[in-house]
């Protein structure tokens, strides 16, 4: 759980309610031995000055590109983009909807990210991914625009999971680390 | 169905800004350092409490073209302050699609009895408070953000200090009662029941909780960060030192690492001054912003 700046605190309660152990990053050596990493929201510009000044940009880059599952949310989507870390293969627009009076909550059917009942997804002055490459898959869709991509095992949302009483997102984000952690795929 | 402006999505906001550092500006210019520096926020205001105390006077909302060249200075979230009880100056700040609203003692109180019933708007709001009691009050009215009250503009964190310690200790206070004990408990707290109940029950504020005022140097954040603050307001701290680029990112650096003292002794290094503090003794009764409000 990368903790430089952001809600992390949320996604640390959604990973214990679905029987994980999360921890925080603040440096690089708390990247050691992490099965997946969570990008949270908050202010990218802020996280991504974070990432640089703690040098830790080109380790989650690495720890990306060795297939230990990624979870980005709002901030996190922005960060995992080509601007920044370029793990995803996507330009996204920051602030898309507006500014926060433009923030909502709406109930949406994401069955590549929580099969079923409708998802609670709240969306905080939040982006969406403009234009992507070809090996992303568009999983969720608002008014056109993608708001939940996949690429590898690296996933984005312009919405915040942790936010909500669902813990769908994160229960599935916790199978697939200790898929990737069992099949010792690194 | 969307909606807008609700507790969640209002709250939601204030969770984004967790971890981070609030500053207080007076230009675009200033916005651009705050942003560059790592701030989350920045407050939008046309004197910083040092000089709003040194001018004396009627403080109220900054003029809103000032308020828009901020937001068009920067991409991190602009919030702007309204008076206590000042429901209009509330209703501007909203059209100016200004992200959040700081009722602030630090102003001029247009209304001695009431607070701006902040369910009205969908903005969120942020208020002070100095115990448990006002915090809950705060909320009660629509509050989506809590900060400390300390005394803004005078470099001096003894009374963000109190008050973190008060709300804290109130809430620890409270999960010791038992369900009988918490209406009494409701009734010498001067707060709504059901909230409570509800921070007995999770052990924390139903919104995030800040600190706010004195803060002068990176252990100062530090502090409050260990006492309980889910992020730092910081007013004249920055734009009052000696190099306010510098200290504006030592401060942030210090938020993040607050619990590890050789990246705050770091960061505390070559900052050039710090802002001039004052006693509170030296302020009198006059001086006082954390007894404006209730």
């Amino acid at each position: 759980m990368l903790a430089q700046q952001g809600d992390f605190a949320s996604h640390l309660e959604h990973l214990a309610s679905v029987g994980a152990v999360g921890s925080e990053v603040r440096e690089p050596a708390d990247l050691n031995d992490l099965d997946g990493l969570i990008l949270p929201g908050g202010e990218s510009t802020t996280i991504s000055k974070g990432l640089e000044r703690d040098d830790l940009s080109d380790r989650v880059i690495e720890f990306g590109r060795e297939g230990r599952p990624i979870l980005g949310t709002c901030a996190g989507m922005i960060l995992l983009a080509r601007d920044h870390l370029g793990l995803l293969d996507i330009s996204v627009k920051r602030n898309a909807f507006g500014r926060q009076r433009a923030s909502f909550e709406e109930e949406l059917e994401i069955p590549g990210i929580a099969p079923g009942d409708p998802f609670p997804c709240i969306f905080i002055r939040a982006p969406w991914v403009e234009e992507s490459g070809p090996e992303v898959e568009v999983v969720g869709e608002l008014d056109g625009h993608p708001i939940a991509v996949r690429q590898g095992s690296t996933l984005a949302l312009s919405f915040h999971p942790e936010l909500s009483d669902d813990d769908r997102v994160h229960g599935a984000f916790a199978a697939k680390c200790r898929e990737a952690r069992d099949s010792g795929d690194r | 169905m969307a909606e807008r402006g609700t507790f969640r999505v209002k709250t939601g906001l204030a969770e984004m800004l967790k971890g981070g550092v609030i500053m207080d500006v007076v230009d675009a210019e200033q916005a651009r350092i705050a942003e560059e520096s790592g701030a989350c926020a920045v407050m939008a205001l046309e004197r910083v409490p040092a000089d709003i105390r040194r001018d004396g006077g009627v403080a109220r909302m900054s003029n809103p073209a000032m308020i828009r060249g901020i937001q068009e200075a920067v991409s991190i979230p602009v919030m702007a302050k309204a008076r206590i009880g000042h429901i209009a100056e509330a209703q501007v700040l909203e059209s100016l699609d200004v992200d959040f609203i700081d009722e602030s003692e630090v102003l001029t109180p247009a209304d001695e009895a009431n607070h701006i019933d902040k369910f009205e708007f969908e903005i969120p709001f942020v208020c002070g408070a100095t115990d448990l009691g006002e915090a809950l009050r705060r909320i009660g009215e629509g509050a989506a953000m809590i900060r400390s009250k300390g005394e803004a503009g005078t470099g001096n964190i003894v009374e963000a200090v109190r008050h973190m310690r008060e709300i804290t200790g109130g809430i620890r206070r409270l999960g010791t009662l038992s369900a009988t004990e918490l209406p009494s408990a409701a009734k010498e707290l001067g707060a709504p029941l059901e909230i409570v109940r509800e921070v007995a029950t999770s052990g924390w504020l139903p919104v995030p909780l800040f600190c706010a005022g004195g803060i002068a140097t990176p252990a100062d954040a530090a502090l409050m960060m260990q006492l309980g603050a889910e992020g730092n307001f910081v007013g004249s701290g920055i734009f009052k030192s000696e190099d306010p680029e510098r200290r504006a990112r030592a401060i942030v650096e210090a938020t993040t690492h607050f619990a590890d003292p050789e990246r705050v002794a770091a960061a505390s290094e070559a900052l050039g001054d710090a802002m001039t503090g004052i006693e509170m003794s030296a302020l009198g009764d006059d001086g006082r912003l954390a007894e404006r409000g209730w």
